[in-house]
């Protein structure tokens, strides 16, 4: 059926398509530092530090004051409300710092989860209300991008069709109204795969994920591995489905999902290439080519390893039309939290430990990174938090 | 399927569904006094009087202190947010006054339409965000019930599919949250019969609607109902789909749909009779039993067309198993705010215009309603305004 009232023009298309482009540039990925107050909580209080505005300031102050050289590795940086408002020592605004380094700046606009009565512990998000009178004001302080996340759980009887639906319609809202305003946004529809349920289903079945490319053999994966693709795929078919019904421009849109991973309970260790093979098959299935780039959020994993899970990926011998880059947060800060502690004395060692990782990522979104040999200090320590929250 | 996790308790169920037959009890309906403040302005504008806080607290003041005459005609009263915080003169706040006269508050809780990008000119609504506190909130101060309204248009190319799935899905969003906090939601998807295409779409002037069965007793043949009707259907079977979706507990809900009229554009006039087959014959069609009952929006009908047509629709005889009442906005109130004009001497004789009206819809709402002597200089005159906004 032909469109008879175009949502976008062939300008706005445009633009909003070159925003995508430069955010998944070959090489580049993005830095998630949008944690909310709440959550920047955890984090400081980790290393022993005060959660006051300014230690947020001071912090994010470490990751933007980064040289020249994660222009080559970092294409986007998402920013929380305060952030983007808040300014470096000399009083350079954020915003202006990240893009004089030719980063794009992004924006979270969802305002957090809530229940959906007669289910079982299931959620949608809230964040629509005034949605495009904040995004035009967002784009006028320097956003050209922004993120909204949608949680399912994995368990016996999650994902429900409601929860999928519901959560799908939602992000399919936001994503309409963000390009409205010539914000691309990035749609985040987070499977969380933790839960008692993964020890009991980790059993070793051989489940072969058929490969798009043919022969090969399937790959091995337990069966919450096995459940968490069918259900990413599920989940992702259903937000396509929503994002066409709603008018979205695809080539104006990024995708951050999961990797497919077994349940963080699971005893048994899958490698890089199986992680690969399971996420990209699920991908396939379900993301049109149009969409330019896949940035996977990091979850659990260790620093090291969402990078080598990450080239993994980039060297699965599946034909893959989209960007595979990262969208990581703890991935990327963990060594640097671990450095600053809060002592400005730390901070010049502090953004080292985060270039680090940034040029490493840089490298695994090509498939060119080669692993550290090292899993000791903070890049092999995982960072599973129990049931997350932003 | 029965949800995994019941979105109520028995108790929660028989509170709702106790709220809502209250309402609707024989003989009683709904005064929608919740217009927002830009709509008021309007109404104030058009008898010359200002739009000042005092001016529309005395204007409702007026209304919900008439005398104990209209106890046995108003189950409930919808109010807007700045009118559940004011006071009658004696210092009673207004949800104590309309409870002592054994109605029950409710409140208008959306935030208004926005646009559907890619739609001509599609709306869907917004207020979902913190709705949850918001209605705990108005419960503690005495609402017991709410409202959200909805609109789709009627042309050429919509509603669009979009359109209907899209706001179906918020109204069931709305009405979860709602029971979670003891509010009944009245569920209102207003389709607007107003646009040139209804001249065009009155040339159908023999048009089925659907396989109407013509029954003996009543005297005219098929009703002669355009196009523009069928939409009807098609919403109200994807709302009742998504209520089903989203566990709303159907008996403790209302319904606020516009009867079936052909567009206001239209030349031909249609009996109440008309009229009233081709409402019950779209309700029978689309609304479950299970809900307790459904209060009509009046739309742009005169107050005496109002009345005559829900009376028609009480006396249709198909088989109707849900209250079939009134929840009137301009049809209960233009002759009183055409008689109070702005001038607080006017008082008595506005609060008798409301009177009047509110027992002949008490008494159609039964079936039972002859006007008799001329109506109120306002009753007859058409209340149509093009495009409305609440």
């Amino acid at each position: 059926m032909t469109h008879q009232y175009p949502a976008l023009t062939a300008e706005q298309k445009k633009e909003l398509s070159d925003i995508a482009l430069r955010i998944v540039a070959p090489g580049k990925g993005i830095l998630a530092a949008d944690e909310s107050v709440g959550h920047m909580a955890k984090r400081l209080n980790q290393i022993g530090v005060e959660n006051t505005e300014e230690n947020r300031r001071l912090y994010r102050q470490i990751l933007f004051s980064a040289d020249s050289r994660v222009k080559k590795c970092i294409g986007g940086v998402i920013f929380f409300h305060e952030t983007m408002y808040q300014k470096a020592d000399d009083g350079t605004p954020f915003v202006q710092m990240i893009k004089d380094k030719g980063i794009v700046v992004g924006i979270k606009v969802d305002k957090g989860v809530v229940p959906l009565a007669g289910t079982d512990g299931e959620t949608t998000t809230q964040g629509l209300d005034g949605l495009s009178e904040r995004c035009a004001q967002y784009k006028k302080d320097g956003a050209d991008f922004a993120k909204w996340r949608c949680v399912l759980k994995i368990s016996d009887n999650t994902p429900s069709a409601l929860a999928i639906m519901e959560n799908a319609n939602v992000l399919a809202r936001y994503a309409s109204i963000c390009q409205q305003n010539g914000i691309v946004p990035i749609v985040e529809p987070e499977i969380l795969p933790d839960g008692d349920h993964d020890l009991k289903r980790c059993q070793y079945v051989t489940e072969k994920v058929s490969s798009g490319a043919g022969s090969s053999a399937g790959t091995v994966l337990c069966r919450a591995g096995g459940l968490h693709a069918a259900r990413s795929s599920q989940v992702l078919a259903a937000v396509y489905k929503a994002l066409s019904d709603h008018h979205v421009y695809l080539e104006g849109t990024l995708l951050k999902p999961n990797m497919v991973t077994p349940g963080h309970s699971c005893p048994t260790k899958y490698s890089p290439e199986e992680i690969a093979m399971a996420t990209v098959t699920a991908l396939r299935r379900t993301v049109p080519p149009a969409v330019p780039g896949v940035t996977f959020l990091s979850g659990g994993q260790s620093e090291e390893e969402a990078s080598i899970n990450l080239n993994a990926i980039n060297t699965c011998p599946l034909v893959r039309p989209w960007a595979l880059t990262f969208s990581y947060g703890r991935a990327l800060q963990a060594s640097a939290l671990g450095a600053w502690r809060g002592q400005r004395d730390n901070a010049t060692a502090a953004t080292e430990e985060f270039v680090k990782r940034a040029e490493v990522n840089g490298l695994a979104a090509l498939g060119k990174y080669e692993g550290s040999g090292d899993d000791s200090g903070a890049a092999g320590q995982s960072l599973y938090v129990a049931n997350h929250a932003y | 399927m029965s949800p995994p996790v019941p979105a109520l308790s028995p108790e929660q169920k028989q509170e709702l569904a106790t709220i809502a037959q209250r309402i609707i009890a024989p003989g009683k309906g709904i005064l929608a006094a919740d217009e927002s403040t830009g709509a008021i302005a309007k109404r104030l504008s058009s008898v010359g009087a200002e739009n000042t806080e005092e001016n529309r607290r005395w204007y409702r003041q007026l209304l919900f202190t008439a005398d104990s005459r209209v106890d046995a005609c108003i189950g409930g009263v919808i109010l807007f947010h700045e009118t559940l915080y004011q006071k009658a003169d004696d210092g009673r706040p207004f949800p104590q006054v309309i409870r002592g006269k054994g109605a029950l508050v409710g409140i208008k809780v959306d935030k208004g339409v926005v646009p559907l990008a890619g739609t001509n000119g599609e709306t869907t609504t917004q207020g979902l965000d913190g709705l949850m506190e918001r209605c705990a909130q108005y419960k503690k101060d005495g609402a017991d019930f709410a409202k959200w309204r909805c609109v789709l248009k009627i042309s050429e190319h919509t509603p669009t599919r979009l359109a209907v799935m899209e706001n179906a899905n918020v109204l069931a969003r709305y009405a979860s949250i709602c029971q979670q906090n003891g509010i009944v939601p009245i569920v209102e998807p207003e389709i607007l019969p107003d646009g040139d295409h209804d001249l065009k779409h009155c040339q159908y002037v023999t048009e089925k609607v659907g396989d109407v069965p013509v029954v003996s007793p009543c005297p005219h043949h098929v009703p002669v109902v355009s196009p523009p009707m069928s939409p009807c259907p098609q919403v109200l079977a994807a709302v009742y789909k998504a209520l089903s979706d989203h566990h709303v507990y159907l008996e403790g809900t209302l319904l606020k749909p516009n009867m079936v009229t052909p567009g206001h554009a239209c030349t031909k006039k249609y009996s109440p009779e008309e009229i009233a087959m081709a409402t019950v014959t779209a309700l029978r069609r689309t609304v479950p039993p299970a809900v307790p009952g459904i209060t009509f929006l009046s739309g742009g009908q005169s107050e005496e067309e109002a009345s005559l047509n829900l009376n028609a629709i009480n006396r249709c005889p198909l088989a109707r198993p849900w209250a079939l009442t009134f929840s009137y906005g301009r049809a209960l109130q233009a002759s009183a705010l055409r008689a109070w004009a702005g001038k607080k001497d006017n008082t008595k004789a506005a609060q008798e215009e409301y009177v009047k009206r509110a027992l002949a819809n008490s008494l159609a709402c039964q079936g039972k309603y002859t006007p008799s002597g001329p109506a109120g200089a306002a009753a007859s005159e058409s209340l149509f305004v093009s495009n409305h906004a609440y």
